[in-house]
């Protein structure tokens, strides 16, 4: 098939020669690839934004999962911003708490956008819609920022993995922060190799997350995690927009996870046998739902 | 390339929790429907690796049977999908197998009713894509992202040409295609991806072409 960039490195090269988005360039390829127009392109992926704005605000006003597990924390977190005493900064918890919103709704049954999958779909909508406060993007570049999202989404999915089964959490949610932190650094004014300073900078701090679900639920602790891939993309966003690079590319970071995805045991790849879902607390809680436990 | 657009990493709208064990779970039972041509009466859903451990807690049982009864994965009845399926007197029992298959998300399911059955192996490869890796005993390769035809025909001279021929002459593009047989001379199964959706005319035109035995449809 013929595709405009296969890794990274073509991706950025072909954005700078062209002086393109990283967006523009993901579009191209999607009409290429579909033989779709432009505007039937934008309109699917408008509509997709329009659903994690809805997930996101349904979270806001409080939801609770079916087990009980989760649910809540997204509402608390906005309470805290409120009081103006938070340490770590309005916008970051503000991206967390969006995040956290769209995983309680997933949890429960809802309505969401797997942005790549939907255990992590609250990480690029979550940073999407902080981000947004701060820098009153058109809503022409919020779609962009889906764009570039998707971009190095696909580049990940065709050359590592972004199924917790296949390659952990490092596959999921370090796939979705990476996309974000390449996303706000578009959005935010960053140059397209400085998107993909910010995915390796974000993807490095996350190889080696293991996909451990209590109770084979995606709940706890994907919620969280979820909240701390927003928070890693928007600090590894900052930095790469400070002119701070990777020592190692961002392919090779790609690389890496997919061979640490390979050799990581079966119990931590979403078959709730290992990490957190063996704990006492993981099993007891297992036992409680299903009835008996899972070994 | 497994993953060609990029509404497979943002995207697909669904019921959660799991793109994998959810909204790929749903596709590959709408995808068995499909092939079969109506809603069963009856099905046994093989779980092998993930799928087997975790499908309680991930919905890929109601998913699963949600995709039985054409629920697309954002279909909020896909929550209540057993009640359902007990409406319409749909059957089934889920088999949590301990085997080990190639991809650690996979599910077979043999499904049937009164005039017949078929089995159908699928895999759910991340972000709600998937692929069916057998349909029958024949190993294949489809992705679930492209319209795509299957068809049953005698192991014989002729055959593939008749029915490329057909499609030419409908201006129907052939993206990918598979020919593959369980026994030389006896019953053999294509596989064709298209660039669009086929009307149903083609479909009855290449069910009258000589030595075809069946012909289904899977739209994307």
């Amino acid at each position: 098939m013929d595709v405009l960039f296969h890794n990274v490195r073509e991706l950025v090269e072909l954005a700078e020669k062209e002086n393109k988005l990283i967006s523009e360039i993901m579009i191209e390829q999607e009409m290429k690839i579909s033989g779709r127009t432009k505007q039937e392109i934008y309109d699917q992926m408008d509509r997709n934004l329009n659903v994690m704005e809805q997930a996101v605000e349904r979270g806001l006003k409080g939801v609770r999962s079916v087990s009980g597990l989760t649910g809540g924390d997204a509402v608390l977190l906005q309470n805290y911003i409120a009081t103006g005493n938070s340490l770590s900064g309005d916008l970051l918890l503000d991206a967390v708490s969006k995040a956290v919103a769209t995983n309680e709704v997933n949890a429960a049954m809802g309505t969401i956008c797997a942005t790549p999958t939907a255990g992590s779909a609250g990480v690029v909508p979550g940073t999407l819609f902080a981000v947004k406060n701060k820098l009153n993007p058109s809503r022409e570049q919020m779609i962009g920022f889906l764009f570039t999202a998707g971009a190095f989404g696909f580049i990940v999915a065709n050359n590592a993995s972004i199924s917790g089964a296949a390659g952990g959490c490092q596959a999921e949610v370090g796939s979705a922060a990476g996309m974000a932190a390449a996303s706000i650094v578009e959005m935010a004014g960053g140059s397209p190799s400085q998107c993909a300073e910010a995915f390796a900078i974000t993807l490095k701090n996350m190889l080696g997350l293991v996909c451990d679900p209590v109770a084979g639920l995606v709940e706890v602790p994907c919620v969280k995690r979820n909240a701390m891939g927003a928070a890693n993309a928007l600090v590894a966003a900052d930095m790469a927009l400070a002119g701070i690079t990777s020592r190692i590319p961002c392919d090779e970071v790609i690389g890496a996870m997919f061979r640490i995805g390979q050799t990581m045991n079966p119990n931590l790849k979403e078959t709730a046998r290992g990490g957190l879902a063996a704990t006492p607390t993981g099993k007891e809680i297992a036992a409680k739902i299903f009835g008996s436990a899972m070994n | 390339m497994k993953f060609t657009s990029v509404f497979d990493i943002i995207g697909p709208v669904m019921i959660g929790p799991s793109s994998s064990h959810t909204a790929g779970a749903a596709r590959i039972g709408r995808v068995a429907r499909d092939l079969f041509g109506r809603t069963p009466k009856w099905a046994k859903i093989h779980l092998y690796g993930s799928f087997a451990e975790t499908y309680k807690g991930h919905g890929t049982d109601v998913a699963i049977i949600g995709g039985l009864l054409d629920f697309d994965t954002f279909d909020e009845r896909i929550k209540t999908s057993f009640e359902h399926a007990k409406k319409i007197g749909l059957s089934f029992e889920f088999i949590a197998e301990t085997a080990n298959k190639e991809h650690p998300n996979t599910a077979r399911i043999v499904l049937g009713d009164d005039t017949g059955e078929m089995s159908i192996e699928g895999i759910s490869i991340g972000g709600g894509k998937i692929e069916v890796s057998e349909v029958n005993g024949f190993k294949l390769r489809l992705t679930g992202g492209m319209p795509a035809l299957l068809v049953v025909h005698d192991d014989r001279a002729g055959c593939i040409a008749n029915v490329a021929n057909c499609l030419a002459m409908h201006n129907i593009n052939i993206g990918h295609m598979e020919v593959s047989r369980i026994e030389r001379g006896l019953t053999a199964l294509m596989v064709i991806e298209v660039d669009q959706n086929i009307d149903e005319r083609v479909i009855q035109q290449i069910t009258l072409i000589p030595n075809i035995t069946k012909v289904s449809k899977i739209n994307n």
